[in-house]
């Protein structure tokens, strides 16, 4: 009797406990869904705003009208945008360079990381350590001596490297192949041992070894490189900005701002909607992929 | 004892020893010549420009060195310019104070997405790292429609709530205003990611412990979560004051170092010289500047990894 009472009691107060906890968790809850609201509301509403005025004609923009409302949507600016051949120019150049930026520095860094991270050479723990400390370096540091060294290379061989789209797929490797090499370490180091001696036993060669274990148990990690690499290459501004200057050898970010932006006229409806078509590759891919970005985006800190 | 085995069997052998000693030798030639690649990249397109600019920055504008001996150089040009000490004044103020947004942003808001209950957080991870995946030109240029001059839809709001108009981009302050809240509407996602991913590592038992010790919520942020993520809110802002300090495309979209060069930055002043001004010299000794924050910051993060390296 007794101790039922006591269990009662004690089932009761517990009740109320957790039922105070609860409130107070629900509480929290609620606090957290307001102020992620306001944080939303700050992180989206450019992109939001980019979106509404790219369904605006030039009249309604210039319209002293509500800025936040579209009210005669029209699809006129992605039609002028993707008919004009310029624009398409700008997108084909950013596609080839972002492409080749990632194959070339995939090929690089998946094989020298495998190299530093597994067969040790006189060195190559230095190597290690050197290879991150060239990712501190930014491109706002390098641009000037390679701009100076590339109008070098021109007046002694006669080879033109200012002003071809292409030069940026020797240039954007300096951003990627450090970062890429510093991810692919850390996810080549942390196999087990076990692995490839399994795969010696086995007969296999070190070619073997990559190709058959050592990329098929890190696709993760590749992955998440060749997302972070991609990004890196479409988003680049300063190098394009430096080293094309015609308009059919701009990539997409430099082709907006300098093609679209003519003195004081900016087409703001273009220039929003063109904006948006380029940020919609990044966007598309981190839409699919979100879980390999932010494990991209770590792992950089974290594996180090 | 095993080892005196091997050794024992290895002795006579001698055949077989030599082929492990090629083969050792050969292992370490192919790891080399894997690294070969990326030993070219970094020393030609990284390593050499670094220290060419060095080079550059003690030649004048027609590519020869300076005499060393007169006080005639690139860096007494620059200390004697005022819009020099006005570059690293806003350069040191733009790093600081966004990094210290950024940090407290992500902070703040990775505590909030941690609290939702788990199913949801995707969600709201997902919407909160936009920012950071549209390319940071083309956002800025969105960030400049809504500063425009005539048309800002900022000031649209204002009119209606009776708030007096500003001017954004054309105002000395709020143009420094302007480029720091760009920056940390960029960058704030990364801090959030890197600090929710931390604040997932804090075990739940030392909040629990904490709850029975009577901590309320501040403390436990406080004592718990802090000292937890302490390695990676350093190596993080760190890392973002690196790239806050070296930053290049919102600075030159938003204001192009406007108004009068009050918002320039290292990076966008020694564009302006390098390649408009065609002082490729001048722009070279300017953005040697960003050299040594880098320098502190490569010292630290190194300290920091090989110490993490230790407790491993």
């Amino acid at each position: 009797m007794t101790t039922a009472t006591a269990e009662a009691a004690a089932g009761h107060g517990h009740r109320v406990r957790s039922g105070s906890i609860s409130r107070g968790r629900r509480r929290t809850l609620y606090w957290s869904y307001f102020f992620l609201i306001i944080f939303v509301i700050f992180f989206l509403t450019p992109p939001l705003y980019m979106f509404i005025t790219s369904l605006k004609s030039s009249a309604e923009i210039s319209a002293a009208t509500n800025p936040w409302w579209v009210y005669h949507p029209t699809l006129s600016n992605y039609i002028d945008l993707l008919t004009q051949n310029q624009y398409l120019v700008f997108f084909r150049n950013s596609a080839i360079v972002s492409v080749c930026v990632v194959s070339l520095t995939m090929l690089i860094s998946v094989l020298a990381a495998f190299s530093l991270a597994r067969m040790k050479f006189w060195g190559s723990a230095t190597l290690a350590t050197g290879v991150f400390l060239t990712y501190l370096i930014p491109d706002t540091l390098l641009f000037i001596p390679l701009f100076k060294t590339f109008a070098f290379i021109h007046d002694k061989t006669g080879i033109e490297l200012i002003n071809h789209w292409w030069v940026l797929i020797i240039l954007l490797p300096t951003l990627t192949v450090p970062f890429c090499t510093w991810i692919m370490i850390g996810y080549f180091a942390s196999i087990p041992k076990e692995l490839d001696e399994a795969a010696l036993i086995d007969g296999a060669g070190y070619i073997q070894m990559l190709t058959r274990i050592f990329i098929p148990v890190a696709l993760p990690g590749i992955i998440a490189a060749t997302i972070f690499c991609f990004t890196v290459s479409w988003a680049n501004f300063l190098y394009p900005l430096a080293f094309t200057t015609s308009a059919d050898q701009l990539t997409l970010p430099v082709g907006i701002v300098t093609t679209l932006i003519r003195g004081d006229v900016y087409a703001w409806g273009q220039i929003m909607t063109g904006a948006l078509l380029g940020a919609a590759p990044p966007l598309i891919i981190y839409a699919f992929l979100m879980d390999y970005y932010i494990a991209g985006l770590t792992a950089g800190a974290t594996k180090g | 004892m095993a080892d005196i085995v091997a050794r024992d069997l290895s002795v006579p052998v001698a055949g077989r020893q030599l082929t492990l000693h090629k083969f050792a030798r050969r292992k370490s030639t192919i790891a080399f010549v894997m690294a070969l690649p990326l030993i070219l990249v970094v020393a030609c397109l990284v390593i050499y420009p670094a220290f060419y600019s060095i080079s550059l920055a003690m030649m004048n504008k027609s590519m020869q060195y300076f005499n060393i001996f007169t006080s005639k150089n690139n860096f007494t040009f620059l200390f004697g310019r005022p819009t020099f000490w006005m570059v690293v004044e806003q350069t040191v103020l733009f790093a600081v104070t966004a990094v210290i947004f950024k940090a407290l942003i992500g902070f703040i808001a990775a505590h909030f997405v941690h609290n939702l209950p788990a199913q949801g957080q995707r969600k709201w991870r997902g919407m909160l790292l936009i920012p950071w995946v549209i390319p940071p030109a083309m956002s800025t240029l969105a960030w400049l429609w809504l500063f425009d001059p005539s048309y800002s839809a900022f000031n649209w709001v204002f009119a209606h709530l009776g708030i007096p108009q500003v001017a954004w981009l054309g105002n000395p302050y709020w143009a420094r205003f302007c480029v720091i809240l760009v920056n940390v509407w960029v960058g704030s996602p990364f801090f959030l990611i890197m600090y929710l991913a931390a604040l997932k590592s804090v075990p739940e038992q030392l909040h629990e412990a904490a709850a029975i010790d009577g901590a309320n919520w501040l403390q436990k942020i406080w004592y718990v979560n802090l000292p937890m993520m302490r390695n990676i809110i350093q190596i993080t802002a760190l890392f973002s004051l690196i790239v806050t300090f070296s930053n290049f495309d919102i600075v030159k979209i938003l204001t192009n170092g406007g108004p009068v060069d009050q918002t320039h930055v290292f990076a966008t002043w020694a564009f302006q010289w390098a390649i408009w001004g065609n002082d490729i010299p001048l722009g070279a000794s300017i953005s040697l500047f960003m050299a040594p924050i880098l320098a502190i910051a490569a010292f630290l993060i190194l300290r920091n990894v090989s110490r993490r390296g230790n407790e491993a």
